[in-house]
């Protein structure tokens, strides 16, 4: 029977049954999962590698020794992985290896919107693209056979709305890949000029091969339609978009390889239909390819470069229909994400506001110290950032209340070069590690930092303030970042210091489940003056009713740090 | 059968996760193709967070948009308001009645606009609010209001209770189960 299936649940299945032996990633959305669902298999050894181009190596080295290899990650991540990209491409590989790219479109957890399949022409290696959960099976499962077949890395490219989605699919038993020992070959592995040199040929002939291959596949496929007035073609999510707005109207031409793309199976598709269209999100990827043929193509004259496509806008655009809509007159306040109740990092960002600092900060959970009422965040750029920027910010314009922020897991993922940086050139940089013990907008992942591997058993454990001080940093403190007097008093010191330090501010997040909460807090309408400092904070438990503050018990986990900021000893524990 | 779309809209933690799973066992069951759709990452954290459900004998696109809900399951009144025009115009609205300020009107930029469901029902569209909260208290947690919800929406599905039942017992964990086959019965009895 068939079951219904999220597309990364998916993936890591098709990884499975294709006999994938070792994974390794580093979490991001819209990826995670797929790394998540591969360890509930104990024949895959997988593991949460500390970056992305850390995990891309790993794989490579279980594909040089024999194993079918994967390693998944964001579309940023791949900016962090492209080192390898470039030259595993010279390489190719022994027994097969997989890369996994999300992509996420509309940002619904990112940073900016690339479009990764630039990373597959760039790199000279193929790309699949599945367009559901079912697909998202059978192309991993195929990018294992034309890895070996033509000795190459493949990426898939998922996306957001393929990643998340869950639709029917059919699964099959795990079949073991063939051996393939481990033989030395130093002209193949080792890409040194004089090697490289002899592998970019093969790499060019290789790109030959493929674009035949992708001639032929049945994965980029022509479904007829009963008016050739039109013709599109699509790929991905937006394949489901022109099907569910168009049915079987118009002749469609799919791509599931969209790297690299088939000139002939084009140009006849071109020539049996009167208009051509390229339905695509983000740039103009295959329209350009068009174009280049020398092909009279329509696409981005129609189609946003920007966000997500969706059915409505492709009946819009194609048929010219108008869909109608209730809507009431009323201004309706946004709901944008907010740190919960109890988040360890809203009291550090309180002390940092209060202390009128500039903070160059980072990605995670903590970025939203940039919304209001906080405020508390002047920069987040990429993983790493918040350190190196920061020497470069005081290097520039020393003598300034100017800190560093950034997560445990990011810390470890990118922040540990910025701070050596920092060591080596001596800036007088302040750098708060805000240490959670966990990945925490990625839904709870583990790190070096925190004693556990993926499979939640006892792991290797690193030392922040060991590794800091090994760094030469002789300012090294931990607070709590529930104790505000602490964390000021801690702040107020390293700003007056003549030297680099770190703060750490360790707490784990409040939605980790080993977290023992405290009795939800009340206020006290006769002690409560109405002065809302304890709204400063923006805390979601926290609001403001019949002019007193009040606790909402649903989501007060008692942190206590509302209670620190109250003049009027107003906030009691429940359980008093 | 053309494709149904049903939509659950809420607040980050609030359990659509819950009832969009038991949704997509149940429809599967009932041999339907289904997609479901959600976003998982910053959205979570306290923001307004929705998930689509569509069913039918072929369905493409694994969103709603403007315009095409046949349903939507709502947590709360101000995240009703904020899709309704999602909602077609002969569409269905099922709804908690409770109210969870967002971050704008607790630090008082804006204020929670006043009788959203009045001047939704002033539109014209069916609207089936209830208590959920004060429901799901009664059931034994607070947090079974999404079962209290798929209570309430049971009522307009040609799908026996048994299939429910079912569904509930497939998805819900065993030591949470009591509670939520009764959440599930007093929305439908409400």
């Amino acid at each position: 029977m068939k079951q219904l299936m999220q597309g990364n649940t998916a993936a890591a299945r098709g990884l499975y049954e294709a006999g994938c032996c070792v994974a390794s990633s580093y979490p991001g959305t819209p990826s995670t999962e797929i790394t998540e669902e591969i360890a509930k298999f104990d024949e895959v050894y997988s593991e949460w590698a500390p970056n992305e181009k850390v995990a891309m190596e790993t794989a490579f080295g279980a594909s040089l020794a024999g194993k079918r290899s994967f390693c998944g990650m964001k579309h940023v991540g791949l900016n962090v992985a492209a080192d390898p990209l470039f030259t595993v491409s010279y390489t190719g590989v022994n027994a097969g290896m997989v890369i996994c790219v999300a992509d996420d479109a509309g940002m619904h957890s990112s940073q900016n919107e690339q479009d990764s399949r630039h990373y597959a022409r760039a790199s000279k290696i193929p790309m699949l693209e599945p367009s559901d959960s079912q697909e998202a099976l059978d192309f991993f499962k195929l990018a294992y056979d034309i890895s070996e077949k033509f000795d190459t890395p493949v990426i898939v490219k998922m996306c957001t709305r393929v990643a998340h989605s869950q639709s029917l699919v059919e699964i099959h038993e795990r079949v073991e890949a063939p051996k393939k020992p481990y033989e030395k070959n130093i002209a193949k592995y080792v890409m040194m000029p004089g090697n490289a040199i002899k592998r970019h040929p093969i790499v060019e002939e290789r790109t030959r091969r493929l674009k035949d291959f992708a001639e032929h596949t049945e994965i980029n496929k022509i479904e007829s339609g009963q008016d050739n007035s039109i013709g599109i073609i699509t790929s991905s999510t937006s394949y489901q978009y022109v099907k569910e707005a168009l049915g079987d109207l118009y002749p469609v031409l799919k791509f599931g390889m969209i790297w690299p793309l088939p000139d002939e199976k084009i140009k006849n598709f071109a020539k049996s239909v009167k208009r051509l269209i390229i339905v695509e999100e983000l740039d103009d990827f295959i329209e350009n390819y068009c174009k280049a043929l020398g092909l009279e193509v329509e696409g981005k004259n129609l189609f946003s470069l920007e966000g997500e496509l969706n059915q409505n806008i492709i009946r819009e655009k194609i048929s010219g229909e108008k869909i109608s809509t209730s809507k009431l007159n009323e201004q309706i306040p946004p709901r944008p994400p907010v740190m919960c109740a109890g988040c360890p990092h809203r009291g550090l960002f309180y002390t940092l506001s209060k202390n009128k600092c500039t903070v160059l900060g980072d990605i995670g959970c903590y970025t939203l110290g940039a919304v209001a009422p906080l405020s508390a965040m002047e920069m987040t750029l990429c993983m790493g950032a918040s350190v190196s920027a920061l020497h470069g910010f005081n290097k520039a314009k020393g003598g300034e209340r100017v800190v560093g922020v950034i997560g445990d897991s990011t810390f470890m993922h990118s922040g540990m070069t910025g701070l050596a940086n920092i060591a080596y050139n001596q800036s007088n940089s302040i750098v708060i590690i805000l240490d959670n013990s966990i990945t925490g907008m990625t839904g709870h992942q583990q790190n070096p930092t925190t004693g556990f591997n993926i499979k939640g058993d006892p792991a290797g454990k690193i030392n922040l303030e060991n590794l800091c001080r090994a760094m030469g940093f002789n300012r090294v403190r931990v607070v709590d970042p529930y104790n505000l007097e602490e964390c000021d008093k801690a702040l107020k010191e390293e700003l007056e210091a003549n030297e680099p330090s770190v703060i750490i501010s360790r707490r784990p997040c409040a939605l980790l489940k080993y977290v023992k909460h405290n009795p939800s807090l009340k206020v006290n309408t006769e002690k409560c003056v109405g002065c809302k400092s304890c709204m400063k904070i923006g805390c979601p438990a926290l609001s403001i009713k019949n002019k007193k503050a009040h606790v909402d018990n649903t989501l007060c986990v008692g942190c206590g740090v509302c209670e620190q900021l109250c003049k009027f000893g107003a906030f009691e524990s429940e359980g008093k | 059968m053309t494709t149904k779309n049903i939509m659950i809209v809420g607040v980050g933690g609030q359990g659509s996760v819950l009832a969009s799973k038991l949704l997509g066992h149940l429809l599967t069951s009932q041999n339907y193709d289904v997609k479901v759709s959600e976003v998982h990452g910053m959205s979570q954290r306290g923001g307004s967070v929705v998930t689509y459900v569509r069913y039918g004998d072929k369905v493409f696109s694994p969103v709603i948009d403007k315009g095409e809900a046949d349903f939507i399951v709502s947590f709360e009144i101000l995240e009703t308001a904020r899709w309704l025009e999602y909602l077609k115009p002969e569409g269905q609205i099922v709804t908690s009645t409770q109210q969870i300020d967002p971050m704008p009107v607790i630090t008082g930029a804006m204020s929670y606009p006043e009788n959203l469901l009045d001047k939704i029902k002033a539109l014209n569209i069916k609207v089936d609010a209830l208590d959920c909260v004060k429901l799901a208290e009664e059931a034994g947690n607070v947090k079974s209001v999404n079962l209290v919800l798929l209570g309430r929406l049971s009522h307009y599905f040609d799908i026996p209770e048994s299939k429910w039942i079912e569904a509930i017992n497939f998805c819900v964990p065993k030591k949470f189960l009591e509670v939520n086959l009764k959440a599930f019965e007093l929305g439908k009895k409400a």
